[in-house]
């Protein structure tokens, strides 16, 4: 196959990613090294995907769908909800550690909207008090 | 005898609950100690009713839904598997007319079979178009597609039979066919719900057109928010090899075909055919500039077919019944069918394949019941997020790639997003600024630095609106200049639901007195 060793970066980002849950710094020059490119291009793929992240993560991710069919059945309440729930904005992780709060655009659940992600589990339907509850599951109260 | 109970493994229909529910009624059957199986089937896509169970009776499936693990007891009190009334009842599956009324081809198994069980697979028409394949030339594959009048269901239209001769007389060696399973459009879901319902579809899919074509190595490239999709792909691809359809001997005829899967990491622009192959090299994912075309020099520099789910997924019922019957569907140069995505506000959400040429109003009322909220309808995008907003003096334009691309507007993958009458179009326009700011590849200036500038100048028209002041000349020109200065459709085509809200719906922009009255 004439595939270069560079095609193997992004399935070794995806494995670094579930292990720690972002890209440690100290990974940088391994995956360099690893699939034969520089680190300025390996840190330049990473930054290229909205996935890849460079600092760790709350224990859990919230994903909040924010596009259209979400926003037709109340999306931008229940984001507002999330982010005002949590103390944070989009992108930023809960002062204990506990959630990271993201957006995400389409979870191929538009027949089910308002839909979210908590981890890797999609929610469909999701009204403010569905919001709550889950949350409080996923901090075991 | 035991007695079938179907409970959908769809991810939509576990995000409602259908998980919870399958273990509610494991639990009463044991304790009542019945003799049941229950099959995890995809979903029917009558989204409104999931999680949707089906009890098997005399031969015939009876449709229960929505299901709550609430309702459950009641279920089996009411005698729900002897056909007891119940006020959940449907009647038989087959018989709900959102379904009745559709013409299933691609979608024929959706929701009827166990995804994973090959048994299943073959027993409903599966494997027919393969084997059909085998035994025949090359050519002879190609011209079945084009008699079928298939085109690219990914977005573009372009028709399947043209690229995939541009890739078979490309000349020897190693070849490849990348399966588009990005799916970045919202509003559509219809390329999960094949992955997860009918994994086979897609392989038998891909593996013919590496018969035509002449490649025996095939890439699926999907996207990250899909992990069970992943999950049965990956099940099925281990099945598919157990069982000889993949690998060195495809169905004993001495032919080879490896599948690969390959997990997208989260942009959207990886959708875009030439971004895609650069991200399964492990690039950033920059869209390349055509020529040359991916069908020439596409992954690793070499011909490429990329195409679509749903493409792929049509293609086994195409070779198993013949271009023809495929063709005597649709309308115009729409030929065949397209598993249509209902999402937003509407009171039956759901897929649709229908033939082409249906109107957009009989999809929304007919099929979809009109909105969810119960207010007037007054905005339709379909198409995804690149796709115009269509007002309801639209809803009678016929769902065909020539009559949408007439009014300046797409069917795309086949989404349709309803929005009842408290959308604030502005904010839809500037959301389409945004999007594309967020997920531009950043290759080209119009793209990258236009759509920023295009939030800007909403964010500033939305401030002052209450003035009735604002102009729009200046939105327009970058519209005009994102549209011809764009290298792919993502800046090329953000400035369709920008302009399509202006056109139709300028009251929304606090335009001044004059500026509206032209509008208008
Ligand atoms: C920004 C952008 C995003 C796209 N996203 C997708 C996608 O998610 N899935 C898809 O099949 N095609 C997508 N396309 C279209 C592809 O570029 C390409 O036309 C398609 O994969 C070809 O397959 P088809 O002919 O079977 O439709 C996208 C195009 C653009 C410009
Ligand atoms: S239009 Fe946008 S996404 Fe497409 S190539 Fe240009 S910058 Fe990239
Ligand atoms: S738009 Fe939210 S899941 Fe598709």
């Amino acid at each position: 196959m004439s595939s270069t060793n560079q095609a193997d970066l992004l399935p070794a980002l995806h494995r670094l990613q579930e292990k720690f849950g972002y890209i440690p710094d100290h990974a940088i020059a391994e995956l360099a090294k690893a699939h034969n490119m520089a680190q300025a291009e390996v840190v330049g793929v990473i930054g290229f995907y909205h996935d890849f992240r460079r600092t760790p993560p709350g224990r859990q991710r919230l994903r909040i769908c924010r596009a259209e069919s979400c926003q037709a059945m109340g999306a931008d309440a229940l984001a507002l909800h999330a982010s005002t729930q949590l103390g944070v904005e989009f992108g930023a992780t809960t002062a204990d550690g506990e959630v990271t709060l993201e957006a995400a655009y389409c979870l191929g659940n538009c027949a089910c909207s308002p839909a979210v992600m908590l981890d890797d589990e999609l929610h469909g339907r999701v009204s403010a008090e569905r919001l709550d509850a889950m949350l409080a599951e996923g901090r075991g109260v | 005898m035991t007695q079938r109970i179907f409970v959908p493994r769809d991810a939509s229909a576990v995000s409602v609950g259908a998980e919870r529910v399958c273990r509610t009624i494991e639990n009463e059957a044991r304790n009542r100690g019945l003799d049941v199986e229950i099959v995890r089937n995809g979903s029917r896509g009558l989204y409104w009713l999931e999680p949707l169970i089906e009890i098997e009776l005399d031969g015939q499936r009876i449709a229960y839904g929505p299901v709550n693990p609430e309702d459950v007891l009641g279920l089996f009190e009411a005698g729900w598997l002897q056909g007891g009334a119940h006020a959940l009842c449907h009647g038989p599956s087959e018989e709900i007319p959102y379904l009745k009324r559709q013409t299933r081809l691609t979608f024929a198994r959706m929701g009827v079979t166990d995804p994973l069980s090959l048994e299943d697979y073959r027993a409903h028409g599966g494997l027919k178009g393969l084997e059909r394949a085998l035994d025949m030339k090359a050519e002879d594959i190609v011209d079945a597609i084009d008699t079928g009048g298939l085109r690219g269901r990914g977005g573009a239209g372009f028709p399947t039979g043209i690229k995939w001769r541009t890739v078979m007389n490309a000349g020897g060696g190693q070849k490849y066919i990348v399966c588009n399973a990005d799916e970045g459009d919202s509003g559509t879901f219809s390329d999960r719900m094949l992955m997860e319902g009918d994994p086979f579809c897609l392989i038998e899919g891909m593996i013919i057109a590496g018969l035509a074509v002449g490649a025996d190595t095939g890439y699926i490239y999907l996207r990250s928010e899909y992990p069970d999709a992943w999950d049965v792909l990956e099940d099925a691809i281990v099945t598919a090899t157990r069982e000889g359809i993949l690998g060195a001997n495809v169905l004993g005829s001495g032919r080879r075909f490896e599948l690969n899967l390959f997990k997208g990491a989260g942009a959207y622009v990886c959708g875009e055919e030439t971004s895609l192959l650069e991200s399964i090299e492990g690039k950033r994912g920059l869209v390349r500039a055509k020529p040359p075309l991916p069908a020439l020099q596409g992954l690793f520099g070499r011909p490429t077919v990329v195409n679509n789910v749903i493409t792929l997924g049509s293609v086994p019922w195409i070779l198993a019944h013949g271009g023809e019957a495929y063709k005597a569907h649709g309308s115009g140069r729409s030929r065949g069918t397209l598993p249509f995505q209902l999402a937003g506000n509407l009171k039956q959400p759901g897929l649709v394949e229908v033939a082409f040429g249906m109107t957009l109003r009989e999809l929304l009322y007919d099929f979809g019941g009109g909105s969810a909220s119960g207010r007037p309808i007054r905005a339709v995008q379909v198409g995804g997020p690149l796709g115009a907003y269509l007002p309801e003096s639209r809803f009678d334009l016929p769902l065909d790639y020539e009559a949408f691309a007439a009014v300046g507007a797409t069917v795309g993958h086949g989404g349709i997003v309803a929005f009842d009458d408290s959308v604030d179009m502005a904010k839809m326009a500037r959301y389409a600024m945004e999007f594309c700011a967020i997920e531009s590849c950043g290759k080209c200036t119009p793209c990258r630095i236009g759509s920023v500038r295009g939030v800007e100048l909403l964010d500033s028209m939305l401030a002052a609106r209450p003035q009735h002041s604002n102009d729009d000349t200046l939105l327009r020109d970058l519209c005009q200049t994102m549209l011809e200065g764009s290298l792919c459709a993502m800046g090329g085509m953000t400035p369709y639901p920008v302009l399509s809200a202006l056109d139709h719906y300028p009251e929304d922009f606090g335009l001044s007195p004059k500026q509206e009255e032209a509008s208008t």
